[in-house]
């Protein structure tokens, strides 16, 4: 029993303060906001510390290395020299992690690339979520027909494995411009990934939605604003949304990583973020044929995504603890 | 029973139906495109593009191109690739399957013995660093890519590290057919095993140990322990006996949506010839027809995997057998 | 310690963590083939008291004073000693018979299972000895029990199951906890008659954890009453039931707030005032003067334990109270 003189908090401030108690919570928020800084300050460091330009191939380039003249393409190791290597890091301002097959700078493209690689997982992630919710609400609340139609749906939708569902889409946009009416679409257009992952998740977060605004219907206060004779627009605004908002925001992380790795894979497969621009993925993709002797260009941009996706989960963990707790409190 | 098994039938049949009209709807009715330009592939001649407007029916209504199409992957199954010289799809995919099969069963067999291993050992010593350490572990399994994952592990096995004494028995890349050379296959897989499986330890661990976590709370437990059990036996026949419902029907649709192309992004990466592989290929030269077939075979193959999970599941909890 | 007794449980203390004593002092003893009715409200502590005698309290609990069986000092056991004793020589029961039994098992499994933790019998005899057993329950198929699943039982015969479990290697004590509750009336009666008959033909002690003085009146040879972590009263059922009986306040309450099927009808059930007993803000004296119509400011000094005779016992400075509020 909660002793009477003990400070009442709303349930929100309450999920907070825990949250702020919880060191790993703190450092997910910390490297979270690292990783953007550092992609936000992408542009500096090529003008400024860099001097280069990550989106000109240029693979004549040469830089000053230890007061010597060294070319960015470096003949092979093997005995007749053939081919041409690019160079490895050089733990310098300049190509620090190296040059990609084009003689671009791997460390300037890793922060730009992470700008498209946090955008496109961002937007695709509260895509999905307020596509989900409308359709976990709606099914949810409205039960009966609406819901047996939506969960059909859903269920169609995933049974289809969620990378190949992607592919799919993207394949079929990357192939040519879309032209909508007056509108076109480019094939290169950000907007694609980000709409196609969010349609692919879709199902995964309405699930959790739909079962949550269940609960909430049968719940007291829905059935006395009910007999109350409040319309169906308010109450669906005024209680069910403020309940279900809990729900949405622990699943916010979550679909941002699994976003995250969907779109690194298309990047990589090369459907994803079309060439000259950059996500995380499309590194590795460059990195691929340079594996086993210029490594860096892929592990760096792989190492991003896990160091990014996996503070996402720990956030997405420690939300739950701190909203679930809540709820167990009432 | 009777009464829901021709439920779940006609459910089953439901959802092929609905499938195959979205595939249908994402690579031919997807506005603002004309689809015989995606099927023939990029810079296809204009009487390449009315060939396939023919045989395609894009110049009929769409109920018909539907229906055609469908014929196509399922009656006469002679979809071609443009593409490709006019290769016929359907074979190449049943020629793919036995190693995207021996990929995901052996990697399956490692994820459920580790999950269930991880999953118990965390709920037993629950709240206790080594709990701690396989739960962190867990989560970085899962925020891995898994490409990626599958380059750094060739990095070491084929380059790095290959002429230690612990690598030195990795064969180059690529699949060993079992017929050939059974330890030939064994040792080409194991590596994309451990890598696929990955991802599901660090899933099925975790959801294992909460699911456990949860049962050892019932009162049936405590029941167990009143009968004067061994600790082992309560956690291992009573609760893990009864948490394995929940994980058993995740392992199918799991199980079926690898099978079906899911792992596409290993069998890439490991050069091994599987349906993922084909799709994989057939994106490199935008060759439609073998993606669509890929897609629409896959999801078929999930569909009826999971009405076979719905019976294993019964079979495992008999208040689903009695419909309760 | 008493040689005699099946159970000799003395100044029992039950804790967890930094907390109070949620089982504060706690003593008494149970007779061969004697039945002891357990009665408290929830929240007094009297599962708590039952879970330490089988030695089920979780961590982080803790659980001092002495608790004596056959002789035997059971805190002064290993676990792994106190494992061949549990389900073997002292058995329990429990509330709901739906969620305490595995839900993925068939029945005869699930007792069989319990045979075989303890004694050595092959497949063949042990399989006998269930359905034995299920018969000995006045079940009338014993082959479809045994092969049924919980599920698929009533309430009524679950809990049959589940005695015929807990008898399954002829326990000294068995330990009832609430056994009738979560039944249909009419099967609670029959369940408790068979509780009854079993003490003879099994010949076990039974402790009968209820909040229902109305099952204790039923069967119950002697009676103890818990109230907030302390037994408030003890003593043989003809001695606290009956038209002249005199009984601890609390238990004056307990027994105007059930409806009476025979005799002339209480014009209203009485109700005790207050709230239900929490152990966290019990007073420093008696733990029921907050909510006694009799207190005083003696009661803020714990209460002595004032013998009636006859081996009854209450812990209150009033000479007990007639147990018939209507009489009063």
């Amino acid at each position: 029993m909660m002793p009477l003189d003990a400070t009442i908090l709303s349930p929100s401030r309450l999920a907070l303060r825990r949250l702020r108690r919880d060191p790993s919570a703190l450092a997910a928020i910390a490297v979270l906001a690292l990783v953007t800084l550092a992609c936000l300050a992408a542009g500096l460091y090529a003008r400024h510390v860099a001097h280069t330009d990550p989106f000109t191939s240029d693979v004549a380039a040469a830089i000053t290395l230890h007061g010597q003249l060294t070319d960015i393409m470096q003949p092979n190791d093997n005995p007749l020299h053939l081919g041409l290597t690019p160079i490895g890091p050089t733990w310098s301002v300049q190509y620090l992690l190296g040059s990609d097959p084009q003689g671009r700078d791997v460390a300037a493209r890793l922060l730009y690339g992470g700008r498209n690689s946090l955008l496109i997982s961002a937007s695709a992630s509260l895509l999905c979520i307020a596509m989900a919710a409308v359709v976990g609400i709606l099914a949810g609340y409205f039960g009966g027909f609406v819901d047996a139609a939506l969960s059909r749906m859903m269920d169609i939708m995933w049974a289809i494995p969620v990378y190949l569902f992607a592919i799919s889409l993207s394949i079929v946009t990357v192939a040519q411009d879309l032209h909508l009416g007056p509108i076109t679409i480019a094939s290169d257009n950000l907007i694609l990934p980000i709409v196609i992952i969010a349609i692919v998740y879709v199902p995964y977060a309405a699930r959790p939605i739909r079962g949550r605004v269940l609960s909430l219907r049968h719940a007291e206060f829905v059935t006395v604003a009910r007999s109350l004779g409040v319309r169906e627009a308010r109450i669906l605004l005024r209680d069910i949304l403020p309940n279900v908002a809990p729900t949405l925001i622990v699943l916010a992380p979550l679909v941002m990583a699994l976003a995250m790795l969907a779109e690194s894979a298309l990047s990589f497969l090369s459907i994803g973020v079309q060439a000259p621009a950059a996500s995380w993925g499309t590194i590795i993709n460059d990195g691929q044929g340079l594996i086993y002797t210029r490594p860096m260009v892929a592990i760096a941009p792989g190492l991003a995504i896990v160091v990014t996706v996996l503070a996402l989960n720990v956030l997405g963990d420690s939300l739950r603890d701190a909203l679930d707790a809540r709820e167990g409190d009432r | 029973m009777a009464g829901a098994f021709l439920r779940r039938l006609g459910q089953t049949v439901f959802v092929l139906f609905g499938i195959s009209v979205l595939v249908f709807a994402v690579f031919f009715a997807t506005p603002g495109a004309d689809p015989s330009a995606r099927i023939a592939g990029r810079g296809a001649s204009p009487e390449t593009l009315a060939a396939v407007r023919h045989e395609y029916g894009f110049d009929r209504s769409m109920p018909v191109q539907y229906a055609m199409l469908m014929k196509k992957l399922f009656i006469t199954r002679d979809l071609a690739s443009f593409v490709d010289r006019g290769e016929r799809v359907i074979p190449e995919v049943l020629h793919a399957a036995p190693v995207t099969m021996s990929l995901v069963g052996g990697a399956a067999v490692i994820w459920v013995f580790a999950s269930v291993l991880m999953g118990t050992l965390a709920a037993a010593t629950r709240g206790s660093l080594l709990d701690r350490v396989l739960m962190i572990a867990g989560l970085i399994g899962i925020s891995l890519p898994v490409f990626w994952l599958g380059e750094v592990v060739n990095l070491f096995t084929q380059s790095r590290l290959h002429h230690s004494w612990a690598f030195s028995w990795v064969p180059g890349l690529g699949y060993v057919p079992f017929s050939t050379s059974p330890i030939g296959w064994f040792k080409a897989l194991v590596l994309p095993w451990c890598t696929l499986a990955v991802l599901f330890v660090g899933i099925y661990g975790r959801v294992l140990r909460a699911d456990l976590v949860a049962t050892m709370q019932e009162d049936f437990i405590r029941t167990a322990r009143a009968k004067g059990l061994s600790p082992a036996r309560v956690l291992l026949r009573h609760g893990l006996r009864t948490s394995m419902v929940t994980f058993v029907s995740l392992f199918g649709l799991d199980f079926a949506q690898l099978v079906g192309g899911g792992a596409l992004l290993t069998e890439v990466v490991f050069g091994l010839q599987g349906v993922g592989r084909l799709t994989y290929q057939a994106l490199a030269n935008l060759d439609l027809p073998l993606v669509m077939a890929t897609v629409m075979y896959s999801a078929v193959f999930v569909v009826l995997a999971n009405a076979l999970v719905d019976i294993l599941y019964a079979v495992l909890d008999p208040r689903v057998r009695d419909g309760r | 310690m008493d040689a005699e007794a099946v159970l000799d449980v003395r100044d029992l203390r039950v804790g967890f963590g930094r907390g109070v004593d949620l089982v504060d002092g706690v003593s008494f003893s149970i007779a061969p083939r004697e039945i002891l009715g357990l009665v408290g409200e929830s929240g007094s502590g009297k599962s708590l008291t039952s879970l330490a005698i089988m030695g089920l309290i979780p961590a982080p609990g803790r659980v001092g004073g002495q608790i004596g069986f056959r002789g035997t000092e059971l805190l002064a056991l290993s676990e792994a000693e106190r494992r061949a004793l549990r389900g073997r020589r002292i058995a329990m029961i429990f509330q709901d018979p739906m969620s305490a039994l595995t839900p993925v098992y068939r029945i005869g499994w699930q007792i069989a299972e319990q045979i075989r933790a303890h004694l050595d019998l092959s497949r063949r005899p042990t399989e006998t000895r269930v359905l034995d057993l299920l018969s000995a329950m006045g079940i009338a198929d014993p082959r479809r029990v045994a092969s049924a699943y919980p599920h698929q039982l009533s309430g009524g015969l679950r809990q049959r199951a589940m005695i015929a479990m807990a008898l399954s290697c002829d326990p000294d004590l068995l330990i009832a906890d609430e056994p009738t509750t979560a039944l249909d009336v009419t099967v609670q009666a029959q369940i408790l008659e068979l509780i009854l008959r079993l003490r003879d033909e099994f010949a076990s002690a039974v402790l009968l954890i209820t909040h229902d003085l109305g099952v204790v009146a039923q069967i119950a040879d002697r009676v103890a009453v818990m109230y907030c972590g302390r037994i408030a009263e003890r003593g043989p059922r003809e001695a606290m039931f009956g038209a002249h009986a005199r009984v601890h306040p609390y238990t004056a309450g307990l027994l105007g707030s059930i409806p009476r099927l025979h005799g002339p009808r209480v014009a209203r059930l009485a109700a005790i005032p207050g709230s239900p007993p929490n152990a966290a803000l019990r007073p420093p004296g008696c733990a029921f003067s907050p909510r006694c119509a009799h207190a005083s400011a003696r009661c803020d000094t714990p209460p002595p334990i004032v013998p009636l005779g006859d081996a009854h016992e209450i812990a209150c400075i009033l000479p007990a109270v007639a147990a018939e509020p209507d009489h009063v």
